[in-house]
């Protein structure tokens, strides 16, 4: 340091000098303080060393009735949020992972046509963590159904015991689509996370809500189930839902209004 | 009891080398099919979100399956007693661990991540029935050598009833694991049910009876070594009320099903309207697999050796057909998530689901037949397993 200072004080002071520490002072100072501005507004997000709570469950209220013909945004959106190839651009449709994906009903008696979004339902008790071998499969605190992709060996037995057909192989290498908050690889399965990156920034909701929103059909409702006074909760108090396959007693984190 | 001379078979023909360069030339093909797989990622193969399950897996299971009804023919000997059963156990024993190996490696060589093997060998949920396999798998191995052991080194003859009884039970143990890879499934109208369990296991009889009498066939009548009738008709006899039992099983698994409104949709698929997995299953599992190899066992046609063995390989050929309508069948027939509604999307809900095997697939699942049969062929050079003859005085002797 006493080096640095004495040849410092032999180079004569220049203007050019002087803006170079000024700005380099102002630099440091700013990656000093904008880490913890960031911290500040994501504060009521879950900090990293924090483990996911149980007193919360993220959950999601499908009103088929608002669901309209059609319309695809929360596809769309999901596909932009987590880096999915659209499977319309694939050149393999029918091995392309789709998270989420529109599902049209109709009665094949009364002609009554019913539109939903159909995904991960986020069991309680869910089938494919129950036979994963290597526990790659896990069920989050908050209710998350995920997979670590970095103990997916690839079996693709949870994609046999799940009921909703809501997982997806990716069966070839992935393009540059891919985010750096969704890891995601060849060879490993894959479903909807509720965008788990957006939940543990403190979004507090997930991007195919998001997008049904914007496009003003609020068919989608997502929050936390267990907090008597989220938005979700008091929906689910008031509108009579269901649960796909309620017969297989999955208590699941996602409920349908209008099936 | 008179005893009975074990030897190696000399394989030093150009026949054997032949037989064994083929044999290895279809593990070398298994080997660029699974590198195939594993470089370009499962996009090479015929499998696809909705058919997850595709050929290696029915050529897997359909190994595994038989490995343990191979080793039967030793269970016979030992566990039950019967001294005619002695001299065939050794080859029991070896065609059951090669088959396991064969079917183990297919299994294992198309995972997505096969690279990740050691993970599965470290990481257990013992909620699962994979993991459960994964112990099942390994136990069978130390069992089946160990009982091998026995049989092979006379100082430990003594165990050799005891390592015989205690491969017994893992072997019924191992198949009711298997069969249950299908039966603790919920989301499937075809699994789900207890009844996969002992009809695995009845499967495995009928499988392994009929792999052990072509190999020990072939065997005999390539090294010009005896075999007698007496051991053919009661090996065949067997194999009959083994192949009998899976037709029962069969019947009764899809009149239960058809009794249950809300199966009939799937009983129609298969019996009806499946296309090819209703031809698979009339004319592969039931016609070639159990009818056509009843008819000819039964009848006078079963006293010829011709005959018996075109019986048994068409009850393999028929096995593959009731794994392929077991395994693909099922994932074909769309889930029903909205029961009575019609379902549309562009991940091909509601709709029956097509698969057309790939190359590499095809050649993965004979290589791990290959493998199966390399090994056997070279243990059977290695190892003291096949006594020098079984004619039928040689034989008669064991059982006074």
């Amino acid at each position: 340091m006493s080096e640095l200072n004495s040849k410092s004080d032999l180079t004569p002071a220049s203007p050019e000098r002087r803006r170079f520490i000024g700005a380099a002072t102002a630099t440091a100072a700013g990656l000093t303080i904008v880490p913890g501005v960031m911290l500040y507004e994501v504060a009521h997000g879950r900090p990293e060393d924090q483990a996911a709570s149980s007193a919360v469950r993220w959950g999601m209220l499908v009103d088929a009735t608002k669901c309209a013909t059609g319309c695809d945004d929360c596809v769309t959106a999901c596909n932009t949020e987590n880096g999915l190839t659209p499977v319309a651009e694939s050149s393999n449709p029918k091995q392309a992972p789709q998270w989420i994906r529109k599902l049209e009903l109709q009665d094949p008696l009364t002609q009554m046509e019913t539109n939903l979004p159909m995904m991960c339902q986020h069991c309680a008790e869910p089938p494919c963590v129950d036979v994963c071998p290597t526990g790659a499969s896990f069920k989050r605190a908050d209710g998350l159904v995920l997979v670590d992709r970095h103990t997916c060996i690839g079996c693709r037995y949870c994609m046999m015991a799940c009921p909703y057909k809501a997982r997806s192989l990716v069966h070839e290498p992935l393009n540059d689509t891919q985010k750096p908050d969704v890891p995601r690889g060849v060879g490993c399965v894959e479903s909807c996370t509720f965008c788990v990156q957006k939940i543990d920034r403190g979004d507090g909701t997930t991007a195919c809500v998001e997008a049904c929103t914007a496009s003003g059909h609020n068919a989608l409702v997502f929050g936390d189930m267990n907090d008597p006074e989220s938005e979700i909760s008091k929906k689910l108090r008031e509108l009579p839902t269901k649960q796909v396959r309620a017969d297989l007693n999955l208590n699941l984190g996602v409920r349908y209004h209008g099936i | 009891m008179a005893s009975i001379t074990f030897r190696e078979v000399e394989g030093s023909s150009p026949k054997y080398w032949m037989l064994f360069g083929a044999l290895g030339l279809f593990v070398l093909f298994g080997a660029i099919a699974w590198n195939t797989m594993h470089h370009y990622g499962h996009v090479v193969t015929g499998m696809d979100n909705q058919i997850v399950w595709g050929l290696p897996h029915v050529f897997a299971v359909f190994l595994i399956v038989a490995a343990s009804g191979a080793l039967n023919v030793a269970s016979i000997a030992s566990v039950f007693n019967k001294p005619m059963y002695k001299p065939l156990a050794p080859l029991s024993a070896i065609l059951a661990l090669a088959l396991l190996l064969g079917g183990l490696l297919v299994l294992v060589l198309d995972l997505g991540r096969s690279d990740r093997l050691i993970v599965a060998m470290t990481h257990f949920n013992f909620k699962s029935m994979f993991t459960w396999n994964v112990f099942l798998y390994t136990g069978f191995f130390g069992l089946v050598g160990a009982y091998l052991w026995t049989m092979l080194d006379r100082t430990v003859k003594t165990y050799s009833k005891a390592a015989g009884t205690a491969a017994f039970i893992w072997r019924l143990v191992l198949t009711t694991g298997t069969g249950s890879l299908f039966g603790f499934l919920i989301a499937r109208d075809l699994y789900g049910t207890a009844m996969l369990a002992p009809m695995f296991i009845i499967m495995s009889f009928a499988y392994g009876m009929a792999i052990y009498l072509m190999v020990l066939t072939a065997a005999y009548a390539w090294t010009g070594r005896a075999l007698g009738d007496a051991v053919m008709m009661r090996l065949k006899s067997l194999l009959v009320v083994f192949v009998a039992a899976v037709l029962y099983f069969v019947v009764v698994h899809h009149m239960t099903n058809l009794y249950f409104s809300k199966y009939h949709a799937v009983e129609a698929f298969i019996l009806r309207d499946g296309g090819i997995f209703t031809t698979m299953f009339w004319l592969g599992q039931v016609v070639i697999g159990c009818v056509a190899p009843l008819v000819i066992l039964m009848s006078g046609l079963g006293k010829q050796r011709t005959w018996i063995m075109i019986a048994c390989a068409l009850v393999v050929l028929g096995g593959l057909a009731q794994m392929y309508v077991t395994i693909i069948g099922a994932q074909a027939f769309p889930l029903d998530m909205f029961p009575g509604l019609n379902e549309k999307s562009s991940f091909y809900d509601g709709v029956v689901h097509s698969y057309t095997p790939s190359m590499p697939e095809i050649f993965l699942g004979l290589g791990g037949i290959a493998i199966a049969l390399l090994v056997t062929t070279f243990a059977v050079k290695l190892l003291s397993l096949l006594p020098v003859s079984l004619d039928d005085e040689t034989v008669a002797k064991l059982e006074h």
